[in-house]
């Protein structure tokens, strides 16, 4: 990554010995400043709009954690640290992040376990695997809200699929919209099953790339299942794994759509609310748009640093 | 629709003769050359209790995300006695359209219908744009400090928007830009992902033939528009296809923008929906969401090759 953002021309990688990359225009002294220009005149509304809507609030939001603004007043007074102490002392930031680390640590877990298990099924010569490609990769491009609303009846405690299932090996459905437990299962399990086809298809593409003959040369010699998925495959699959991990986690903890419509962050006040829905809620629920922005904040330097953490992870492992 | 040639589409597939000279731990065996045929086949060593194991496995996969969506869509045909009944009916017996009819009756559903495509084609459109010139600027035009503005501009994929909201909203309230489209449309139109995406197809191509419509003496435009572009639909198709699935899915920001029908786009009009009754009146809901899901599942079935290229390559390039 690093290298293909200082150096462009690296960037284009070419598998089968592409022609040269792009060079520079020939003519150099006169349409020199005249391409500077164009360059600016096509790159400009695009630095403008992410600068104002991407970096100028990234900026912003961490100096109205240090004010009691309310969002709709003009005055914000400066507090200090007192919203981070607030926040840092308060009992609901314990269930807040321990949903958030639950629903996060799951969704990544089983979407990628369950994701790779999917991509490698479906990568045998199997009779109609495309179509159940297809089927595994729908519900990724349908909207989280329309998936929750409809998933919030399909786990209808009295109604609903999940629980006429149950009810027909005799179990009684537990009440998934009053229980904080099942309500978060509710949740992500509901996320899962909307984003398992990014990771599937994902490592789909990945394995397709990869090396038949050392799997084969590996089978030769004689090694178990086991030991030619952790040694041969896992090795080759490391770039993609590392990919997803990023990608996937900061999906995850972004998730607002599925979690509003199901819950509204509930059941008793907090029982599905992640760091994402503190935000939305102090800020325009609770109209405190402070502390809103003191949990926002919080949470970036946290993702900043779980990126970092893993790029690093990654370093040492491809030099070891 | 064969989707098997789909994802493997982006990379090389199976071992290329490159690659397999090339490994450095590969344990040389002299068979190896007999061994080298595509990945698919090592399915055959194994067992028929493998191949079992593998259709169970298919059939599985496909009961559970298929059966909640034919209970949605069985549901939202249903009377609304037959809806609350147990043990539930899993046919619609007998069929009725009146979910679909109080849905356009209770609520304002055509409106948000409008406000979705309005808002996802201007959206996508402005997207497409700005990520074309972008990254045509970016890899095809030299002007100093270029590699800094390429990672200003990729930087911001790792800016999640709900940290930008609130500074965002408040932006945008003071302009006086809630409940229009404007105020939906500008702050989603900056691209990070389809510069990116774009750019690396523009180096990709062959420079011999873009140094040739230079000596032609094609300007940047014409050389963008007859040479350049045509060389890349198939990214920008991907491209294409990915922006217009996330604008029409997209649901934070137009749901803090939005009060009512005015612009309020299908996911958040659902959500008004439901919010409409205490109880829930799960037959329009269903039909409600069914509808909104129709025109993006349609595009997928028809175009999911594309699609599939635009997410893979992306992920295969880093």
């Amino acid at each position: 990554m690093q290298s293909s953002l200082t150096e462009p021309r690296s960037a284009a990688p070419g598998s089968g010995g592409p022609p040269p990359a792009v060079g520079p225009p020939p003519r150099r002294s006169s349409g020199r400043a005249w391409e500077w220009s164009l360059a600016a005149l096509l790159l400009l509304p695009n630095l403008v709009l992410l600068i104002v809507f991407t970096y100028r609030p990234l900026l912003d939001n961490i100096r109205l954690s240090f004010t009691d603004w309310n969002i709709s007043s003009p005055i914000a007074n400066p507090v200090g640290l007192a919203n981070y102490v607030e926040w840092f002392g308060r009992d609901d930031t314990k269930v807040i992040v321990r949903n958030t680390l639950v629903f996060t640590v799951a969704t990544v877990g089983i979407s990628m376990a369950l994701g790779l298990g999917l991509a490698l099924l479906l990568d045998q010569r199997l009779k109609g695997r495309n179509l159940v490609r297809s089927v595994v990769f729908a519900p990724f491009v349908i909207s989280g809200a329309a998936i929750g609303i409809a998933f919030q009846f399909v786990f209808d405690p009295r109604f609903g699929l999940v629980n006429d299932l149950l009810a027909r090996i005799g179990v009684q459905s537990p009440d998934f919209y009053q229980q904080p437990g099942w309500a978060l299962f509710m949740v992500t399990f509901t996320y899962i099953w909307k984003n398992l086809g990014y990771t599937f298809v994902i490592y789909l593409a990945a394995l397709q790339g990869r090396r038949a003959d050392l799997d084969e040369a590996a089978e030769i010699d004689g090694a178990s299942a086991w030991t030619r998925f952790r040694r041969v495959l896992m090795p080759q699959l490391r770039p993609t794994t590392f990919f997803l991990s990023i990608t996937v986690l900061l999906s995850s903890v972004q998730v607002f759509d599925i979690i509003n419509v199901m819950t509204r962050g509930g059941p008793q006040g907090n029982g599905t609310a992640t760091l994402v829905y503190q935000v939305y809620q102090e800020t325009f629920v609770n109209q405190r748009a402070g502390y809103g922005a003191t949990v926002a904040t919080v949470m970036f330097v946290i993702l900043l640093a779980v990126t970092v953490v893993q790029v690093r992870f990654m370093d040492r492992g491809k030099q070891s | 629709m064969s989707t098997s040639t789909t994802v493997g589409s982006t990379g090389p597939v199976g071992g290329t003769d490159e690659e397999r000279t090339g490994g450095t731990q590969a344990p040389g065996r002299r068979r190896r050359r007999q061994q080298a045929h595509n990945v698919e086949a090592s399915s055959h060593h194994r067992g028929p209790a493998w191949t079992v194991a593998g259709y169970v496995g298919m059939a599985l996969i496909v009961l559970v995300v298929a059966v909640p969506l034919f209970w949605i869509l069985v549901t939202s045909f249903k009377e609304r006695g037959d809806i609350y009944v147990r043990p539930a009916k899993w046919w619609p017996d007998p069929a009725t359209g009146q979910n679909y009819s109080e849905l356009t009756t209770r609520i304002p559903f055509f409106d948000y219908v409008r406000n979705s495509v309005i808002i996802t084609s201007a959206t996508s459109i402005a997207k497409i744009v700005l990520g074309v010139i972008s990254a045509y600027a970016l890899s095809l035009l030299r002007f100093p400090g270029r590699s800094v503005v390429f990672l200003v501009v990729i930087a911001a994929l790792m800016v999640p928007n709900q940290i930008t909201v609130i500074s965002n909203y408040a932006l945008v309230a003071q302009w006086g830009w809630r409940n229009t489209y404007q105020g939906i449309i500008i702050p989603l139109a900056g691209v990070a992902f389809g510069t990116f995406l774009m750019r690396n197809q523009f180096l990709n191509l062959p420079g011999e033939i873009i140094e040739a419509a230079r000596l032609d003496g094609a300007g940047p435009l014409k050389l963008l528009w007859r040479v350049v572009m045509p060389m890349s639909w198939p990214t920008l198709v991907a491209f294409a296809l990915i922006t217009v699935v996330n604008e029409w899915n997209e649901y934070l920001w137009p749901f803090l923008m939005s009060d009512d029908e005015s612009t309020a786009p299908l996911p958040v009009g659902l959500t008004f929906l439901q919010n409409n009754d205490g109880v829930t009146n799960w037959g329009p809901v269903m039909a409600g969401t069914i509808l909104a899901m129709l025109p993006i599942l349609v595009l997928f079935l028809l175009l999911q090759r594309q699609m599939i290229k635009g997410l893979t390559a992306g992920a295969v390039k880093s």
